[in-house]
């Protein structure tokens, strides 16, 4: 953490190949205290981002996915209704013994206010992943997955853990973060984010690599594989990403078709083997279409 | 350095990436921690903490690298052996540094120099492009140019040999410093001035009745298209996603019931009812005939915007007859679909009542109660029959009916046009005929007739 080629480095070490852009970022959120949205198409290694960080750190990581509906009681805390049903019971078994000797019903009154009201107190809180974040001693990354999913109210709610890293609950008061966590918030812009939220946030958006970086990328993941055919099938992706597809393969498809083709035990790349594994890069049935007929076209292209 | 910085936020200002006061203070604490040693880090970081989407990040590489952007001086160096003896030059060059870093070469000074002559000058308070050769000159000035042209002048009257090369190296250095600090100027009126410009014509051009004289020039035509794309996504940001709102006040007994097993039937945790709020279900139908022929082009391109981010959305276009325009809108880029659609039905004779009628033969299982019908058109029919009787059933379907004149209230009922027997029908009739008219009445639309 001490500089950001020291941060590429400890991020290589765990598996994560990130560029200069990616790692200030990273750097910047470590030490400006502030959280860190990300943003870029699926599969370009978002979430991978904050489950490498806590790797590297040592820290534990604490996930939460977001979804339309999400609210503070699934997100934050929630308090635990069977046990306070069972307390308020055992109040009242215990009430008629301690009010028994009392005189009138002021006196009564009195002796019941003079109780401590355990009612609503920690013991009685179920966290969520966000306080379990702010409760960590040690400090820990929290990945807010896909953020875009959830309501506007939510993202509003969420203002004050990521500026402040504290949260209210109204029965208690505030609870303050001993260690404030590295927060990771992600989005897919299915949505445009609120301004407010934006503001709080370092953002950093994630591009498709380039060839060189991707190399490095499946060289990485896909331990055992040969360059030539690294190089290969790069150089393949990198050219179905200039077509007009409906998704282009990302990062994560690009691995898993570097495992795949490891597994079919091929050497390099050939018509044959390109079209049979074509569906793991693929995810739609019209574009597959598209490019079957172009594969030996694609493979032909001069290695860039 | 903090004089940079504010000139740094301000032109990202002007090139449209919000810095607001809290980032302004970020960007301030990253250069306290990164540095500016590092030219990549430092950018990086900076873009880190002050662009906050995508697009802002294309903005921010842009500005930045106009704003770091220094070109080396192209000046000759001095002619060799010069500094070795002490040269006999005019006492008034002892006394101008300008004129001593022109001869001597000294690049860095004068980009000093130039940076500092700027301030003065205040430069980057650069408006208008017009301002360029008077802030150029300004700037120049401010540098002592004045002491060098006296000094060319003294030295062309002298006519030895000597003096006559001094005048030659100081042209020379004149006009390198001339066109280094033209070139400055201009960067600084792209940085600051050249998106307010840009500004100002699409404020213009929203403001313009789009059934003026002549339509939309050409050229601005691109820009209309830009403008109506961020109208229509802003209004579909706000209201496309489905909500489910809680209604405070209604107990939903059954799931409270449910809810309640858990706790030995104690109703613990109570339930209330949730009101669903639907995406907008819109059918659009547009004329496109002659009459409304200057502001088809417009109505189509809200048609097109308002198709690619409103989910469900039947669109029509009718001029004597009526087709679905939806496969079109879908398939094509926005001007080769505007131009198909014109292609297909453009520009003919208005009939609303043949039109209503292929509507109601086809698509009238489009409509149910959900649905809101937003009609563009002028009303004028040519004198033919209107079929009201048509457009009472469309109307009593529909959950609301919208229309939208592009002529002013006036103009409505007079000739041919039947607006005020159609109006009784609409739930709404407005004209509209500016971009920022169609805003405003499609944001009501969506906030008042789309189920909430």
């Amino acid at each position: 953490m001490s500089s950001v080629d020291a941060l590429i480095e400890g991020l290589a070490g765990v598996g994560y190949i990130a560029s200069r852009r990616i790692a200030t970022a990273l750097y910047m959120a470590v030490h400006l205290q502030k959280p860190i949205l990300v943003e870029g198409s699926a599969g370009v290694g978002k979430t991978e981002l904050a489950l490498s960080t806590a790797a590297l750190l040592g820290l534990p990581l604490i996930r939460m996915q977001c979804y339309e509906g999400l609210d503070e009681s699934k997100a934050l805390y929630e308090w635990k209704y069977g046990k306070q049903l069972l307390y308020t019971q055992i109040l009242k078994d215990r009430m008629g013994e301690h009010l028994s000797d009392a005189v009138d019903m002021d006196a009564a009154m009195e002796r019941l206010h003079g109780m401590g009201d355990l009612f609503f107190s920690e013991p009685f809180l179920e966290p969520r992943p966000l306080m379990k974040a702010l409760q960590e001693d040690d400090g820990c990354v929290l990945l807010i997955d896909e953020i875009d999913k959830s309501d506007e109210a939510f993202e509003a709610f969420l203002l004050e853990v990521l500026s402040a890293y504290q949260v209210s609950i109204p029965e208690l008061g505030v609870l303050k973060a001993k260690t404030p966590p590295i927060v990771f918030l992600t989005s897919n812009n299915v949505r445009d984010l609120g301004d407010a939220l934006k503001r709080r946030c370092l953002h950093l958006h994630i591009p498709l690599p380039d060839a060189a970086l991707e190399r490095k990328i499946v060289a990485s993941r896909v331990p055992g594989i040969e360059a030539k055919l690294t190089h290969e099938l790069v150089a393949f992706v990198q050219s179905l990403r200039t077509l007009d597809l409906r998704k282009s393969p990302s990062i994560s498809e690009t691995v898993d078709w570097a495992r795949a083709l490891i597994l079919l035990n091929a050497e390099s790349l050939d018509g044959e083997v390109v079209r049979d594994s074509l569906n793991v890069l693929l995810k739609f049935e019209q574009d597959i279409a598209a490019v079957e007929p172009q594969i030996v076209e694609l493979i032909r292209r001069p290695l860039v | 350095m903090q004089g940079a910085m504010e000139d740094f936020l301000r032109a990202l200002r002007a090139a449209d990436v919000k810095v607001s006061p809290v980032e302004a203070i970020d960007a301030h604490l990253t250069v306290a921690m990164v540095g500016f040693a590092d030219r990549e880090l430092f950018k990086d970081a900076l873009c880190a903490t002050l662009a906050k989407t995508a697009d802002e990040v294309d903005r921010f590489d842009e500005t930045f690298e106009t704003f770091f952007a220094r070109e080396t001086f192209q000046m000759e160096p001095p002619p060799p052996g010069a500094d070795g003896e002490p040269e006999d030059l005019p006492p008034e060059v002892a006394g101008s540094e300008l004129a001593q870093m022109l001869l001597n070469g000294d690049v860095s000074a004068l980009a000093q120099a130039m940076e500092a002559a700027a301030e003065r000058a205040q430069v980057s308070s650069i408006r208008l492009s017009t301002q360029r050769s008077r802030l150029t000159r300004k700037m120049l000035e401010e540098m002592g140019l004045t002491e060098i042209e006296q000094i060319i002048a003294a030295a062309k009257k002298l006519e030895d040999a000597r003096s006559q090369a001094l005048v030659g190296r100081l042209e020379a250095g004149k006009k390198a410093l001339t066109e280094e600090a033209q070139r400055y100027v201009d960067r600084q009126h792209e940085l600051y001035a050249a998106e307010s410009g840009k500004n100002l014509r699409e404020e213009l051009l929203a403001r313009k009745a789009l059934n003026a004289e002549g339509g939309i020039d050409p050229a601005d035509l691109a820009m209309m298209q830009a403008l109506v794309k961020k109208m229509a996504k802003r209004l579909a940001d706000r209201y496309s996603r489905r909500r489910n709102r809680a209604r405070r006040g209604h107990l939903d007994v059954r799931r409270t019931l449910r809810r309640s097993m858990a706790y030995g039937g104690l109703p613990f945790e109570i339930v209330w009812k949730t009101q669903k709020v639907e995406k907008p279900n819109i059918v659009a139908i547009c004329d496109v005939s002659k009459s409304v022929a200057a502001a088809a082009q417009f109505l189509l391109t809200f048609l097109y915007s308002l198709n690619e981010v409103v989910d469900r959305m039947e669109a029509f276009a009718f001029s004597g007859r009526m087709i679905s325009v939806n496969d079109l809108l879908d398939d094509n880029k926005v001007e080769t679909a505007i131009l198909e659609v014109l292609k297909k039905i453009g520009f003919q004779q208005t009939d609303y009542g043949k039109s209503l009628e292929d509507f109601c033969d086809q698509h009238l299982d489009q409509i149910d109660r959900h649905t809101t019908v937003i009609f563009l058109g002028d009303a004028r029919s040519n004198y033919a029959d209107p079929r009201l009787d048509l457009f009472a059933t469309i109307q009593k379907r529909c959950r609301a009916m919208i229309w939208l004149n592009p002529e002013p209230e006036s103009y409505w009922g007079q000739g041919d046009s039947v607006m005020h027997r159609y109006e009784r029908f609409c739930h709404v009739a407005k004209p509209c005929n500016t971009l920022a008219q169609l805003e405003r009445i499609i944001e009501d639309v969506l906030r008042t007739y789309v189920p909430h």
